[in-house]
C-alpha cells in the first residue's frame, strides 16, 4: 500500500491518495483472486481425468483451456431459481458471506517484500477471524434453502469449520511463539535464507507434523474430500448449495477454490518459505531488477493446491463422527503436545534457534521425499507394463 | 390420495421424516426410501419401491416363450446375460433339451464376463458412494472392454438377446478368444490390483465400511439373501458349485466368502470383499473355458433351437447363479399355445432389499448409502 | 431327502393336513389346505431332518378355467442344510382369498405376500404391513390375475391404448383417447 502512496502526487490531498493507494491494490488482488478458480476448475478437472484414465476437457478451446470459461458464462446465463418458502434475504446474502469470507483473507498474504495490500501487524490473527465468516454463510444457505438436505449439510459444515479451526489455531501459536510476530511480513522475513530455514523444517521432526495437521485441518476448512460431506454428492445431493443455480451456484463453486488457495497461500507463508526462492544466497530470486517472490509464493500455493486435489481423487470421505473423532481426539492433542513441546524448546537457550540438524536435514528431506515419489510412479508405470506382458507369455 | 407413509403426528417431538426421494444420485435407481431420523441417526426406514414397474410377468403371458427373452434382459440390466441364461435354462428344462458342449462353453463364457462387469459396476459405485470417485473410472474402463466385446459378438452392449431357448443368437466372431484372452491379461494385472489398493485396502474404507450393515447367518438365510449377499456372512454357498448348471462342474474355481477381517463378519465390507474377489475367479473361469472352446470345434449354436416352443403341461423352478445372488425363474406351461401360463421372477435383489428395514436400524444416513450400495440392488430387477 | 420321503415325513406329522402328492412332475409339490400352512411352515423350518430354513419363492398363479376355479400359492422351500428342496402348494377360491402369512417362519415371505397381494388380491391374515408394493397405493384392482382388463383412465389420466380399445373404436365406439378418434390425412392418394 505504501508504493501507491508515494506514487500518487503530493499534490492530491491526503484522502484522495490513501483511497487510492488502498483501491488500487484490492482491486488488482480481487482480479488475480476472481480469475484464479477459471484456472483452478480447469486443472482440477484435468487432473481427475489423468488421474482417472481419461482425458478430461478436450474440447472448448485448445486442450480444453476455454472450458471454464465456457462453464462460468454458462452459470451466468441460468436462470437464478428462489424455491418456495425460501428466506430470500438470506438466500441472497449467504453466498456472498461465502465468498467474503475466502477473499478477505488474501489481504495480508505476503506476495513480495512490498507487494501486500495491507501489512497488518495482527495479520494471522485476522485471516483466521475473517475465515470463520464464511461458516456463517454456509449456515445461512443452508438454513434459507428451505430444504432438510442443505440443513444437514450446513450443520455438518458448520460443527467441521468449527472442529477443525482448533487444531489449526494451535499449530499457529506454535510458529507465532518461534517467530515472536503475528504479522505475515514479519513470519517470512523470519524464513529468509533457503530450504534450510523454512519454519517447515524447524524443530525437526516437529514441524513437519505440525504442517501435516495445519493442512489436515485446512483441507477441513475448505470442505475438501475427505471431509467433503457438506456438499457430499451421493448422500445430499449437493449439501448446502443443493438449492441454489446459476449464478449462485458459481459464486459458491468460485469461493470453495479461492479458499483452497487462500489455505495453501496461508500454509506457505508459514511453513514453505512465503516468497523466497528455495535456494540459498538469494539464487533465483531476482532477475535483473524484477522480484519473483510473487511467483514463487504462488508456484509453492499451487503445489499444495494440487495435492488437495490429488487427495480429493484418491481417498474415499469420511463420516461425519468420524470427522469429529479425529478432529478432537487425534488432531487436538497432537497440536496441544506440539505446541507445549515448542514452547518448552524456546525456553531451553540451547535449542532455542532450532534442533542443531535443522540446517541439512531440510535438503535431504526434500530430496529423498520427492525422489521416492518419482521413482515409485515410475516403477509402477514400468512393473504394469510387464506383468501385462508376463501374463501373456 | 393413499396415506402409506408415516403420518408427522405419529413422531416424536425430536423425529424427523426424511424422504430419500426417487430421484437421488446413489439409490441405484428409482428407490424411495423414507427414513425416521433422530438427527443423524435412523429409526426406522421404509423402502418404497414400484417406480420402475414393467409389468414383466403380464408381458410373458402375452409373447411366446422366445419372445420373453428381451423382457428379461431389461430385468436387471447391468447383467442382462445371467437374466436370459436363467430363462433359457427353465425353458430347456421343461423341453427336456440339452444344448451341446459348444453352446455351454459360449454360455459359461458370457456369463462369467457379464459376472466381472457387473461386478466392476457394483464395486465402482459403491466406491463413488462411499466417497473415492476414482476406483470407478478405472473399473468403467474395463467394462467397456467387456461391452465392447460383447458388441462385437451380438450387436449389442446392454441387452443382448443373447441366450435363446436351445443355443446362442450369434456365435463367437473370430479373433474374440484372442481379445478375450489380453483383456483378462490387463484385467489381472492391472486394474485388480489396483483396485485392491486404491479402494478395498484403504483405511478410511475400511472405516466406513466395516462395522455397518451387518447381517448374521440367520437374518441372511430367513430373508433369502443369496449370491454375495449371503458369501458376505459366512456360509460358502454357491449355485455354480451347488447345483451346478451348463457345464459349471467343469471348471476349478474358488467360492469367495467374507472373512470378517476389519469388523464382525457380515458387514458392508465383508460383502464387497467378496464381490471383488469373485472378479478375479471369474477370470479363472472364462480362462479354463477359452482353453475348452479352442479344443473343441465350432458347432451350429442354433442346432437344438426350436421351431416352436410348445412345452407339455408342466412347471419347474429353475435356479442359476446371477452376479446378484440366485436368479429363480418360476414356468408354469399349460401344454396349450405357444405363450407361457405364467412366468414368476424371483429375483436376488428384490430379497435382499426386504431385509433393508431390518439392518437400518441405529444407522447413520450416511451408512444408509453405504447400505444400500453393499446389496448391490438393481431397481429394475426389484420392479420387474 | 427325496419327494417321496419329504411327503412321508410331513404326513407322519400333520395326518391328512398334507394331501394330494404329485410325486410325477418335474419337481414334485405336495398340495397343503389354507387352513394348515402355517403350522406346516413351521414345522418344515423346525424339524430337524427337513430343516427347510429358506423360501425360496412364493408365487400366486391363477387358474380361472380349471375345476373348480382356483388361485394357487407355490411355495419353494430349500434346505441349506440338507440340499434338499420341496415345493407347497396352497389352493385358494378366487373370490376373496385368504389364508394366513408365513411372514414369522421365513422373513422374506412379508414382501412375496405383499406381491402376491398386490397383483392378485390374496389377504394374508396376520400379516404386519399387507400393501401394495409394485403398483400404486390407490391402484383398483389386482392385475395379474387372468380376467384383468386394462383400464381406460386411471386418476383421470387416459392409460396407454390396447388393442381391446383399438378394437372398440373400429365398432364404432367414441373413446375419448386422441389416437382413436383422429384420423389422419391419406397423403398418398393419387388425384
Amino acid at each position: 500500500m505504501d508504493l501507491f502512496f508515494r506514487l500518487f502526487p503530493e499534490a492530491w490531498p491526503d484522502w484522495l491518495r490513501v483511497a487510492l493507494s488502498a483501491a488500487i491494490p484490492a482491486v488488482l488482488l480481487l482480479t488475480f483472486m476472481a480469475v484464479g478458480p477459471i484456472v483452478y476448475v480447469y486443472a482440477e478437472r484435468k487432473i481427475a481425468g489423468f488421474m482417472q484414465d481419461r482425458l478430461g476437457p478436450t474440447r472448448v478451446g485448445p486442450y480444453g483451456l476455454l472450458q471454464t470459461v465456457a462453464d462460468a458464462i454458462k452459470l451466468m446465463f441460468k436462470e437464478a431459481i428462489y424455491p418456495t418458502g425460501v428466506d430470500k434475504k438470506l438466500f441472497l446474502i449467504a453466498p456472498c458471506l461465502v465468498v467474503l469470507g475466502a477473499f478477505l483473507a488474501m489481504v495480508v498474504i505476503p506476495f513480495g517484500g512490498k507487494a501486500q495490500v495491507a501489512d497488518l501487524n495482527v495479520g494471522l490473527f485476522y485471516v483466521i477471524a475473517v475465515s470463520s465468516l464464511s461458516t456463517v454463510g454456509l449456515i445461512m444457505a443452508g438454513w434459507a434453502s428451505n430444504n432438510k438436505y442443505a440443513l444437514f449439510g450446513a450443520m455438518r459444515s458448520a460443527a467441521q469449520i468449527v472442529s477443525y479451526e482448533i487444531p489449526a489455531v494451535m499449530i499457529l501459536l506454535g510458529i507465532v511463539m518461534i517467530v515472536g510476530s503475528l504479522s505475515l511480513q514479519d513470519i517470512v522475513l523470519y524464513q529468509e535464507g533457503g530450504l534450510t530455514h523454512w519454519l517447515l523444517f524447524r524443530y525437526f521432526p516437529i514441524m513437519p507434523i505440525a504442517f501435516v495437521i495445519f493442512f489436515t485441518a485446512g483441507l477441513a476448512e475448505c470442505n475438501r474430500t475427505p471431509f467433503d460431506i457438506p456438499e457430499a454428492e451421493s448422500e445430499l445431493v449437493a449439501g448446502f448449495h443443493t438449492e441454489y443455480s446459476g449464478f449462485f451456484f458459481a459464486m459458491f463453486f468460485m469461493a470453495e477454490y479461492t479458499e483452497m488457495f487462500v489455505i495453501s497461500s496461508v500454509a506457505s507463508v508459514l511453513f514453505l518459505g512465503g516468497y523466497w526462492s528455495p535456494l540459498p544466497n538469494h539464487i533465483l530470486q531476482h532477475i535483473g531488477p524484477i522480484g519473483l517472490g510473487p511467483l514463487w509464493l504462488i508456484a509453492k500455493a499451487w503445489f499444495l493446491v494440487f495435492v488437495m486435489m490429488w487427495l480429493r481423487w484418491t481417498l474415499p470421505r469420511l463420516r461425519v463422527d468420524q470427522l469429529m473423532y479425529v478432529a478432537w481426539k487425534v488432531l487436538l492433542p497432537i497440536s496441544m503436545v506440539l505446541v507445549v513441546l515448542v514452547g518448552g524448546l524456546l525456553m531451553i537457550p540451547a535449542t532455542r534457534n532450532g534442533f542443531p540438524w535443522d540446517r541439512w536435514v531440510g535438503w535431504i528431506f526434500t530430496l529423498v521425499i520427492f525422489g521416492a515419489l518419482i521413482a515409485w510412479m515410475a516403477g509402477a508405470r514400468l512393473s504394469k507394463k510387464r506383468r501385462v506382458q508376463d501374463l501373456a507369455a | 390420495m393413499a396415506s402409506y407413509g408415516w403420518r408427522v403426528d405419529d413422531l416424536d417431538t425430536d423425529e424427523m421424516i426424511l424422504n430419500m426421494g426417487p430421484q437421488h444420485p446413489s439409490t441405484h435407481g428409482v428407490l424411495r426410501l423414507e427414513l425416521r431420523t433422530d438427527g443423524e441417526v435412523v429409526r426406522a426406514a421404509r423402502p418404497h419401491i414400484g417406480y420402475l414397474h414393467r409389468c414383466f410377468e403380464k408381458h410373458a403371458e402375452n409373447v411366446d416363450y422366445p419372445g420373453v427373452i428381451p423382457y428379461t434382459d431389461r430385468m436387471d440390466y447391468v447383467a442382462s446375460m445371467g437374466n436370459s441364461l436363467g430363462y433359457a435354462l427353465a425353458v430347456e428344462t421343461l423341453l427336456k433339451i440339452e444344448v451341446s458342449p459348444y453352446v455351454q462353453t459360449i454360455r459359461v463364457i458370457m456369463a462369467e464376463l457379464q459376472r466381472i462387469a457387473s461386478h466392476c459396476v457394483a464395486v465402482g459405485t459403491y466406491g463413488m458412494d462411499i466417497g473415492a470417485f476414482t476406483p470407478f473410472l478405472h473399473l468403467l474402463r474395463d467394462r467397456e472392454k467387456i461391452l465392447d466385446m460383447f458388441e462385437w459378438t451380438c450387436g449389442a452392449r446392454l441387452l443382448y438377446n443373447y441366450n435363446w431357448v436351445g443355443g446362442l443368437s450369434h456365435d463367437l466372431p473370430e479373433g474374440f478368444v484372442k481379445a478375450c484372452r489380453q483383456f483378462l491379461r490387463e484385467f489381472e494385472a492391472i486394474t485388480y490390483p489396483e483396485l485392491i489398493d486404491l479402494l478395498l485396502k484403504n483405511k478410511i474404507f475400511v472405516k466406513r465400511t466395516a462395522n455397518i450393515g451387518v447381517c448374521p447367518v440367520e437374518v441372511a438365510v430367513s430373508y433369502d439373501l443369496t449370491g454375495p449377499n449371503l458369501r458376505g456372512s459366512g456360509p460358502p454357498r454357491d449355485l455354480r458349485k451347488d447345483a451346478p448348471y451348463s457345464g459349471y462342474e467343469n471348471y476349478e474355481f474358488q467360492v469367495c466368502v467374507g472373512k470378517g477381517e476389519f469388523g464382525p463378519l457380515g458387514s458392508c465390507f465383508d460383502r464387497n470383499w467378496v464381490r471383488t474377489v469373485e472378479m478375479a475367479e471369474s477370470a479363472k473361469i472364462v480362462h479354463q473355458a477359452l482353453d475348452r472352446l479352442e479344443k473343441m470345434e465350432r458347432a451350429d449354436v442354433h442346432e437344438k433351437v426350436p421351431k416352436r416352443v410348445k412345452p407339455p403341461k408342466s412347471e419347474v423352478y429353475s435356479r442359476s447363479e446371477a452376479p446378484r445372488g440366485q436368479l429363480g425363474y418360476f414356468i408354469v406351461a399349460d401344454g396349450t399355445g405357444v405363450n407361457p401360463y405364467r412366468v414368476k421372477v424371483k429375483s436376488p435383489c428384490f430379497t435382499a432389499m426386504s431385509v433393508f428395514h431390518v439392518l437400518s436400524r441405529g444407522m447413520y444416513i450416511a451408512d444408509i448409502i453405504a447400505l444400500i450400495g453393499s446389496l448391490d440392488v438393481v431397481l429394475g430387477e426389484i420392479d420387474r | 431327502m427325496d419327494a417321496a420321503r419329504i411327503h412321508q415325513r410331513l404326513s407322519a406329522h400333520l395326518g391328512e393336513g398334507a394331501v394330494a402328492f404329485q410325486a410325477d412332475a418335474l419337481q414334485p409339490w405336495a398340495v397343503v389346505a389354507p387352513e394348515a400352512i402355517a403350522d406346516v411352515a413351521a414345522f418344515c423350518k423346525s424339524d430337524p431332518e427337513l430343516s427347510f430354513d429358506n423360501l425360496m419363492c412364493l408365487s400366486a398363479v391363477d387358474y380361472p378355467k380349471e375345476t373348480p376355479p382356483r388361485l394357487e400359492l407355490v411355495y419353494h422351500l430349500w434346505s441349506y442344510t440338507h440340499s434338499h428342496g420341496f415345493v407347497l402348494k396352497v389352493h385358494l377360491p378366487r373370490e376373496s382369498p385368504s389364508v394366513r402369512t408365513v411372514e414369522n417362519v421365513w422373513g422374506v415371505a412379508n414382501w412375496h405376500e405383499r406381491e402376491a397381494y398386490d397383483m392378485f388380491g390374496i389377504t394374508f391374515t396376520g400379516h404386519s404391513d399387507l400393501r401394495r408394493i409394485l403398483l400404486p397405493d390407490d391402484w383398483i384392482g389386482y392385475p395379474l390375475r387372468k380376467d384383468w382388463v386394462d383400464p381406460d383412465f386411471y386418476n383421470g389420466l387416459h392409460v396407454k391404448p390396447t388393442p381391446q380399445m383399438a378394437e372398440r373404436s373400429m365398432a364404432g365406439e367414441k373413446m375419448g383417447v386422441g389416437p382413436f378418434d383422429y384420423t389422419p390425412p391419406n397423403r398418398h392418394v393419387e388425384d
